[in-house]
């Protein structure tokens, strides 16, 4: 059942966050958009058209995908790891009213929240550069970052469950969030991949993300919304529920 | 008035061992309870339990008259948990951490906001609301963390092991408190490893071990009941020697290490001899709670 007692976890975030948002902002917001500009004029400038667009244009909807796919995961992994087994947040919570499932909620939309700042940054980068075809379209990217922000945010928390220390959370981000940068078609259209590989990537939350979001900014509308809005979300959800299993099993035994 | 808390044949395994083992306890209200053990016995598992974090394997969890763990949400309204482990926000001032854990009862901003100046008062933090954490010694945060628990205005408090690692100015204050808080009627539950804390709050003391109540009583009746009312420490190298001398002069005598530890109605006659012994240093005091204690629970380590 959902309620509204996730609210107070999630306010306690925000209002953290806001007492360390310049320099968060700063971290989050900086290094994403340096890269879809160095590598868009960089690249871009000894590349033909990709897909039938100059390469930053062709950048801009993949670097949104996977900087509000970074940004949710470090708040799950590295943020969320602090609250429960550094900080003692989460133990502090579980002796009020509130239950693990209240305290997950609120990390949860946290992070798919935070994440949205990202997408914001981008989109005010892709607006004020005219990186976009038409502009009603490139508004929709906004659904599709909350749910790229909510599927992330979902499977972080799972591996925020089983993490013995900050180290671990390398494995994640080599074996899985790394891949799926660079096969889920932000740098290049999967198309360029071997087939075999190209239908690998195909299952990634991050190319479904990619696959929402690249047409909306090149003015098309993307084909197979439902299939890839609805992996997203399932995605998060089996992160979810696996987080709050193995989120119980560590605390509450 | 019903119990605060019944807890009624309770067991709990991990891996094949019984840390909880039928274990029965009922909190009179308005008191101050003791729950004493060696490391291992069952304590923090037993609040675990009293708290519904965790469901037992047998038996059964009143709190407050609610059923645990199915009724938890709603018995941990009107509960106050100290926690051993500091679990203050570090990026909050002292005000922030009160309201920010405030609303986790569902308490509104302002309700809580009127509450803060009582609280920081009762915490002896007054002047210091926008103090950050960082810059509070470790008596003040424990006293803030007192003060947190007390924010929903609870009718029962666990505290778990309040003044680990205090010095004694601090562990002064944190019993002031404490006080304060029995004379208003609260019940507590209170864990701790110093005998002479319990023994100077607690009206009722639970020893436990392995995993069960062995013992139950005030202060004054368990070192009554168990214990000699005289104890004569003894050290120095002349100390085995005079063993079997001092078995005659007392009825019990315990070796632990260097020590000698005679237990005796009768202390005039030891400490007579022991003047007589310069190769011996000793100390003359009345039983206490830690005697009774290491009686129960013998002497060995438990870690």
């Amino acid at each position: 059942m959902i309620n509204l007692n996730w609210y107070p976890v999630w306010r306690r975030n925000f209002l953290v966050w806001k007492k360390l948002a310049i320099p968060s902002l700063l971290g989050n917001l900086a290094d994403p958009m340096l890269y879809m500009l160095g590598l868009g004029y960089g690249l871009g400038g000894l590349l033909q058209a990709v897909d039938g667009v100059p390469y930053l244009n062709f950048l801009a909807a993949g670097t949104l995908a996977y900087s509000v796919m970074n940004s949710a995961t470090f708040e799950t992994l590295y943020s969320a790891f602090s609250r429960m087994h550094v900080q003692k947040t989460w133990e502090a919570i579980l002796n009020t009213p509130l239950t693990l499932k209240d305290v997950l909620l609120g990390e949860l939309f946290w992070a798919t929240s935070k994440s949205q700042l990202s997408a914001v940054a981008i989109m005010l980068v892709i607006w004020t550069l005219g990186l976009y075809d038409n502009f009603g379209m490139s508004l929709a990217l906004l659904p599709v970052a909350l749910l790229t922000g909510f599927c992330f945010a979902g499977m972080g928390l799972a591996i925020n469950a089983v993490s013995p220390n900050y180290d671990f959370f390398l494995y994640y981000f080599t074996l899985a969030i790394t891949p799926m940068i660079l096969l889920g078609g932000v740098f290049y259209p999967p198309s360029a991949l071997p087939a075999w590989l190209a239908d690998i990537a195909a299952w990634l939350p991050l190319t479904h993300a990619i696959e929402l979001a690249r047409p909306l900014v090149l003015g098309r509308m993307p084909a197979d919304v439902v299939l890839h809005g609805m992996a997203l979300i399932a995605y998060g959800v089996v992160g979810f529920s696996a987080a709050l299993a193995l989120t119980k099993r560590r605390l509450l035994k | 008035m019903t119990s605060p808390l019944k807890l009624a044949g309770l067991s709990k395994s991990y891996a094949g061992v019984r840390v909880v083992d039928g274990l029965d306890l009922e909190l009179e209200p308005g008191r101050c309870h003791g729950l004493l053990g060696p490391n291992g016995a069952g304590k923090t598992t037993t609040l675990r339990l009293a708290l519904g974090l965790i469901s037992a394997d047998t038996g059964t969890v009143d709190l407050l008259g609610y059923p645990m763990p199915a009724e938890a949400a709603l018995a941990r309204r009107k509960v106050g948990v100290v926690p051993q482990i500091d679990s203050l926000d570090p990026d909050f001032t002292v005000r922030e951490n009160l309201l920010t854990y405030g609303r986790y009862f569902g308490m509104k901003g302002r309700e809580i906001e009127a509450r803060i100046p009582y609280l920081l008062e009762f915490s002896g933090l007054a002047g210091k609301a926008d103090a950050p954490i960082n810059n509070l010694s470790g008596g003040m945060k424990r006293r803030l963390t007192l003060a947190r628990a007390l924010v929903n205005d609870p009718d029962l408090i666990f505290l778990d092991e309040p003044t680990t690692g205090l010095d004694p100015q601090a562990r002064h204050l944190i019993w002031q408190g404490l006080r304060r808080l029995i004379g208003q009627g609260k019940t507590l539950l209170l864990t701790t490893h110093f005998m002479d804390e319990a023994e100077r709050l607690c009206d009722v003391i639970s020893v436990l071990d392995q995993g069960r109540v062995i013992v139950r009583g005030s202060p004054r009746e368990l070192i009554k009941q168990h214990i000699e009312p005289h104890v004569v420490e003894i050290y120095g190298d002349a100390m085995a020697e005079w063993k079997t001398c001092a078995s005659t002069f007392c009825r019990r005598c315990e070796e632990a290490g260097e020590t000698l530890f005679c237990y005796t109605d009768t202390p005039e006659r030891v400490v007579e001899e022991l003047e007589n012994q310069p190769g011996l240093r000793y100390l003359h005091r009345p039983a206490n709670l830690e005697d009774v204690f290491l009686k129960l629970t013998g002497r060995d380590l438990r870690d």
